[in-house]
């Protein structure tokens, strides 16, 4: 509880920096605040401490969503502070916060009320970040789209909770999961009908194919150090509300009613990777392999949807770590280029080498090659789905996993064989320490996952 | 804690190298695999060839949630394969002292990289520990190939990656479906994952067998996964090019050796003989391709095609002639087809053509030179005396025992390697020289450093294989002894 308090009081405190003028080290103040939240999160560990007459539970599930969360929140804005110079730095500073705010509480909820306020507070946050290129048409789509689609979405999960509400008689996750368990036989048609429609709204959330249709276009709409928190930090808070939703209450339903979801999954790994190997703009690409990522966290739920939560959590990690990396690297190019089209990462190792063997790493992994995080994130989901008995998945996963290296690899070699598409790019020592760290981490959590996965068993 | 020195030795001094004056970057690199070479020396004169079991052998969890131990050992078979690593690799690494590559420090610590992925796969005993090195072997031929290599190398790289990726996954998915097959609180280690695997019912073994067959076929390549292959060795650079064929390719034998026959020897016993009659077909295939080729490097890959299906072919017969045949063949074909690229290397180098039709008479104008192409394509055509005709031998022999139409069909290799290779012979170095050859330097001595030692082994091996022969009998007795026990078991 302790970090999601420091975390809406920074949100607060950027708010006061601007009457009182001291932006100058506003960015900085708010990295050491979140990294404080995340170590405050040490503290709470093992506690179970429940909040609210238990709306809120922050048990180790929810915890470890928090750490990560603030943790990619941390590395978020230390790469993206040249985002923050203008003169709404203090409005976007808090408008970012309070987003983190509404993620803790996604993931911390226990009480479908508190689920449908965290997206709340998230997304109008989000909605106005994705519109603050404020000159720019497509930015201003991207916040209009996002604003159409997350309410309609926000719609199908606040009837789907009404009617769960209504045979269930609770909001509580745990009541609910308790009552299924006695009730298995006897549950009203409606409440499935509820389920189904919660599982639309929050299938917009995570963008699972088919409710993913605005994601690209919000994603390369938006200004890029936008992109890059949607796809981390948002995602991780969804991932982590609907894990939380269909795993802890619904965790126990007849299993024939996760048949819906398996079409999903199925769904979203097939089209999510064969659109992204069409797509000419990096952005647009990272944005349809975030998609895809999702597919495999499906899949790894599906196979034991009550007890996956160490291997979606490490999946997680192993995705944000990659992705902030990949975001991190177009940002610069970005700004070099003006672009984020394939060829502007033409000939990116004569530009800068260290820069392309950071995205190379970045991408290997997200490609799933051994032995980077994204590898064991993959092996750990296959392992569980042909543990349950989930083989042929496992087979199309491989073949999408195949179709993955095609379209990372477009960029690999763009950047390691195409002539140079500009000048040699010198960084500063900062972006130069932020890319050895985030290397650092993807090596530890690759070569090390156990020290993430025992944290949930 | 010796083979861990070998895995992490080369790691260590690759990322070490990144360090070093870009200047002299190659002479480090030279350092390091010279040590590795030395300490592997070491490893061979303790090991004790009498004892079949695992030597050196350590074993710790890494990541036990997983399942995965660092758990490695070695034993004759990984002995060999581990020596013809470190032997090779300082002859690469020398090799390409008269080139200057651009970022050599990147260079060569993808090479010491390589070697380190190489060395793992030949001592892990843990399934997904090999599966790690495996595709870790695959990342720096892969970006060596990419950065330094010819023409069209973008396409042709990628193709290699993913063809080979696409392999290993299924190889991935079989080992995860075995490793849940084991009892108790399941585990990768290769005696559970061997009994796990024999204790499977006959069809799926099968299954097993085609999805780890299939990633050692492409890996080798065995026909019909064989088409990557040609492309990628012409583009490679030649040092690129000496790993893939000299070194990598001995993965997927090796693979088949530890990985595939005692693992589902039911599923072998089935499909054998399919995978045997791949193996001639490619043979044959091969060899008539090698024959028209105009390219001296494509041919040599063509050439690599065929003796890597007589060596698939012969270990598949599943006798002690086969097996140890393999083994031969194995070091004898490494040594051999890195000499002959090395040799397309410095021709290349001279008269910047890979053209036979360009090439001749350069026996004329480099006497020295000519002499050492014709001992090493003696070699390569297995003429006795050589170390290519004990492994060849061998191998035919085991596959007359199996089935004498499918050894004598394999046993053409030896004509049509005889045509093929004295064809190229002819076309360069015979006939009247050119524009092109007439001022065909002979061999300076660098290069005559790297090639007498390497002719030397060639003669050496052919006149007394004893101690490879010797290295490798008791595990491949243990290993077929093994396969035996468990194929009448299940009668």
């Amino acid at each position: 509880m302790n970090s999601l308090y420091v975390i809406c009081g920074l949100g607060i405190a950027a708010l006061i920096a601007e009457i009182l003028n001291m932006r100058k080290r506003l960015t900085a103040f708010l990295i050491i605040g979140l990294a404080a939240a995340a170590i405050l999160v040490v503290f709470d560990w093992g506690t179970n401490a429940a909040y609210f007459s238990n709306m809120v539970v922050f048990d180790k599930f929810s915890l470890a969503f928090i750490a990560l969360i603030s943790v990619v929140s941390v590395a978020w804005l230390w790469m993206c502070g040249e985002y923050f110079k203008d003169q709404h730095q203090t409005d976007k500073s808090a408008l970012v916060l309070f987003a983190i705010a509404g993620a803790a509480v996604m993931v911390a909820f226990n009480n479908m009320a508190m689920l449908f306020l965290g997206i709340e507070i998230l997304s109008i946050a989000l909605y106005t970040l994705a519109g603050s290129r404020k000159g720019s048409l497509f930015s201003n789509e991207a916040s209009f789209k996002y604003f159409l689609m997350g309410s309609f979405a926000t719609g199908f999960l606040l009837l789907g909770i009404a009617l769960v509400y209504g045979a269930t008689g609770s909001f509580q996750l745990d009541i609910i999961s308790d009552f299924i368990q006695i009730h298995k036989e006897g549950m009203p048609t409606f409440f499935y009908a509820g389920i189904i429609l919660m599982f639309i709204g929050l299938a917009f959330k995570i963008s699972a194919v088919p409710f993913h249709f605005w994601a690209p276009d919000v994603y390369s709409g938006s200004p890029t150090s936008i992109t890059a928190f949607m796809s981390t930090v948002v995602k991780i808070a969804a991932v982590g509300a609907f894990y939380k939703i269909f795993s802890f209450a619904f965790g126990h339903i007849e299993s024939s009613w996760l048949l819906m979801i398996q079409v999903v999954c199925v769904l979203t790994l097939l089209v999510a990777n064969i659109t992204a190997v069409y797509q000419v703009d990096v952005k647009r690409l990272l944005a349809y392999s975030s998609v895809g990522h999702v597919g495999y966290i499906l899949l790894g739920f599906l196979a034991d949807p009550i007890a996956s939560s160490p291997v979606v959590f490490y999946y997680l990690v192993a995705y944000a770590v990659s992705s902030l990396i990949a975001f991190a690297i177009l940002i610069i190019v970005e700004r070099e280029n003006k672009s984020v089209s394939i060829e502007s990462f033409n000939g990116l190792y004569k530009r800068n080498p260290f820069l392309s063997i950071t995205m190379a790493i970045a991408l290997l992994s997200l490609a799933g090659i051994p032995p980077l995080p994204g590898f064991f994130g993959k092996y750990l989901v296959f392992a569980l789905a042909i543990e349950h008995g989930f083989t042929g998945f496992v087979i199309v996963a491989v073949v999408t996993s195949l179709i993955g290296v095609y379209y990372y690899f477009r960029i690999m070699i763009a950047m390691f064989l195409k002539e140079p598409a500009g000048t040699i790019i010198n960084l500063s020592g900062s972006e130069n320490s932020f890319a050895a760290l985030l290397i650092g981490i993807t090596m530890i959590t690759g070569l090390f996952p156990d020290l993430l996965i025992s944290l949930l068993r | 804690m010796l083979t861990l020195l070998l895995i992490f030795f080369p790691l260590a001094s690759s990322l070490l190298l990144l360090l070093a004056r870009p200047q002299q970057a190659k002479q480090w690199a030279l350092a390091a695999s010279i040590i590795e070479l030395v300490v592997s020396l070491v490893v061979a004169f303790q090991f004790d060839k009498n004892y079949a079991a695992l030597q050196f052998s350590f074993n710790t969890p890494w990541i036990a949630s997983l399942g995965l131990n660092l758990s490695v050992g070695i034993d004759g078979i990984s002995l060999l394969l581990v020596l013809l690593t470190t032997i090779l690799v300082p002859f690469i690494i020398y090799s390409s002292f008269a080139t200057d590559y651009k970022r050599p420090s990147i260079f060569y610590g993808l090479i010491l990289m390589m070697q380190m992925a190489l060395v793992g796969v030949f001592v892990s005993m843990d399934g997904l520990l090999f599966y790690i090195f495996w595709e870790l072997a695959l990342i720096p031929i892969y970006f060596i190939c990419l950065i330094w290599g010819g023409e069209n190398r973008g396409q042709i790289t990628f193709k290699f990656f993913v063809y080979t990726l696409a392999g290993s996954l299924f190889m991935l998915v079989a080992l995860v479906y075995l490793y849940f097959k084991t009892p108790g609180s399941h585990s990768f280690d290769i005696q559970a994952l061997y009994e796990a695997g024999r204790a499977l019912p006959v069809i799926e073994q099968g299954w097993i067998f085609w999805a780890m067959f299939v990633a050692f076929a492409i890996k080798m390549p065995v026909f019909p996964f064989h088409t990557w292959q040609p492309d990628t060795y012409t583009t490679a650079p030649a040092q690129g090019t000496m790993l893939l064929s000299g070194i990598m390719l001995k993965m997927g034998i090796y693979g088949l050796i530890r990985w595939l026959v005692p693992l589902v020897p039911a599923g072998v016993q089935e499909w054998g003989y399919t995978a045997i009659i791949l193996s001639v077909i490619g043979i044959i295939y091969a060899s008539c391709i090698a024959i028209v080729q105009k390219d001296i490097k494509r041919l040599i890959a063509y050439s690599s095609i065929a003796h890597v299906g007589l060596i698939s072919a012969g270990l598949l017969t599943l006798n002690k002639i086969g097996m140890q045949g393999a083994m031969v063949q194995m070091i004898s074909h490494g040594i051999i087809v890195f000499a002959l690229f090395y040799i397309v290397d410095i021709i290349f180098q001279r008269t910047k053509t890979h053209a036979l039709s360009e090439l001749g008479g350069i026996k004329n104008a480099a006497p020295v030179f000519a002499t050492i192409f014709t001992v090493v394509m003696l070699g390569s055509v297995a003429l006795p005396l050589t170390s290519g005709f004990v492994g060849e031998f061998l191998l035919i022999n085991s596959l007359i025992q199996y089935k004498l139409i499918v050894g004598s069909v394999a046993g053409l290799t030896m004509i049509l390697g005889a045509v093929y290779m004295l064809r190229t012979f002819q076309k360069s170095m015979s006939g009247e020289t050119n524009s092109l050859t007439k001022t065909f330097a002979d061999l300076t001595q660098h290069e005559k450093r790297v090639l007498y030692p390497i002719v030397a082994l060639i003669i050496l091996l052919g006149i007394y294989p004893d101690p490879v022969l010797s290295i490798s009998e008791s595990a491949v007795n243990n290993l077929l002894t093994l396969f035996s026990d468990s194929i009448t078991s299940l009668k």
